[in-house]
């Protein structure tokens, strides 16, 4: 390795990556569907476990 | 020391074409037979519990679609009917498809291990790694047996519905549901090989046309198709379905032979064996909807025992 590694890199600064409009409506449609489906996911386990648990849920020692 | 570093493009794939990465269409006949397993079985399935087994196993087939086309992306740019899905379309990259169809996979089959039943969950982690790995990566280039052996996992669908509600009990009933798929996929799929036998031949696909011929594969489909129509009838004879689905699937059947006939008649051209493809999808539907429409009405009218 030698010491060009540690000298500061010229030139402009880095711009990052600029999504374009194609690219945010796309990732916004599948963010969109990830938040339903981990929506619909909560409300199945929450329904599962009331039907497992039958009328057990509301008997719990306090 | 230089290091190259790939620069990844920000995905534009949509919804859309993870919903397409997960064939809709198959995944729909899988809910359809895997909801008549279900409700065909004896005893009666929690509603909640039962649509929680159907959403698995629908992501289970969705998961199995998508490492499909991951695997095939390759031979699918070749064919004109597989040309336009999302991955040769540029729209998913192989990668994005992957993790995809692994993520559904684990997430389908450990959800309907934990909220209904392990032996559903083995079964459908079963069908998963029979459609993926026996059949798409191993038969499916290899040998014109593919769709045979491989349409086991499109058969299995209903013994994990009848799994699901039933806790795992072994009986004839669900093992003649698969066998009715079983039997009925060569002949769906050949029909439809018949009229893209060049298809198949561009990508490599060792397709019954392309190595064994035209004339072998009308014979094929005869001969599976006779297995096929008395297979249909069975639930009948030994007591499992009544006399509504006895005559439907006699005629379904009998239909089925018929046409099976005229491709085997057929020299020229290829509108037999059309008919022929878009019928067994309609002989497969009727079957299956005329069993759950026999067994709800001699539940309803005491014929059955539920």
């Amino acid at each position: 390795m030698d010491d060009s590694t540690n000298k500061p890199v010229s030139g402009p600064a880095p711009q990052g990556i600029r999504l374009t409009e194609q690219q945010l409506r796309a990732r916004r449609s599948r963010s969109i569907a990830i938040a339903l489906a981990l929506g619909a996911f909560v409300i199945i386990v929450f329904l599962v476990t009331i039907v497992r648990l039958g009328g057990n849920v509301l008997t719990r020692p306090m | 020391m230089s290091v190259t570093i790939a620069r990844v493009e920000p995905s534009i794939a949509g919804v859309g074409d993870y919903i397409e990465l997960m064939k809709p269409r198959v995944m729909s006949l899988v809910v359809f037979t895997a909801l008549v397993g279900m409700l065909v079985a004896p005893g009666h399935v929690n509603p909640v519990l039962g649509l929680t087994a159907l959403i698995c196993i629908a992501v289970g087939a969705g998961a199995a679609g998508a490492l499909n086309m991951w695997y095939d992306a390759d031979i699918d740019v070749r064919m004109a009917r597989t040309a336009g899905r999302p991955i040769p379309r540029g729209r998913v990259t192989p990668g994005e498809a992957a993790g995809f169809g692994m993520t559904l996979a684990a997430f389908s089959v450990v959800t309907l291990g934990l909220l209904v039943n392990v032996i559903a969950a083995a079964m459908l982690g079963f069908t998963i790694l029979f459609y993926v790995v026996i059949y798409t990566m191993w038969l499916k280039r290899t040998t014109p047996q593919n769709i045979v052996i491989g349409g086991a996992a499109g058969a299995l669908p209903p013994m994990i519905g009848w799994a699901a509600a039933t806790g795992g009990t072994i009986a004839i009933e669900p093992v003649l549901l698969f066998l009715i798929i079983f039997f009925w996929t060569p002949p769906h799929f050949w029909a439809l090989s018949l009229y893209r036998t060049e298809d198949y031949a561009r990508a490599g696909i060792p397709m019954l046309p392309v190595v064994a011929g035209d004339q072998a594969t009308r014979r094929q489909i005869l001969i599976y198709t006779l297995i096929l129509a008395p297979l249909g009838v069975t639930p009948w004879l030994l007591g499992y379905a009544g006399p509504i689905y006895g005559v439907a699937a006699l005629a379904v059947g009998g239909i089925m032979i018929a046409l099976a006939l005229r491709v085997r008649a057929e020299r020229s051209g290829h509108t037999a064996s059309k008919q022929m493809f878009a019928f067994s999808i309609l002989y497969l539907f009727l079957l299956f909807a005329t069993l759950l429409v026999d067994r709800m009405s001699g539940v309803a009218f005491g014929h059955v025992a539920a």
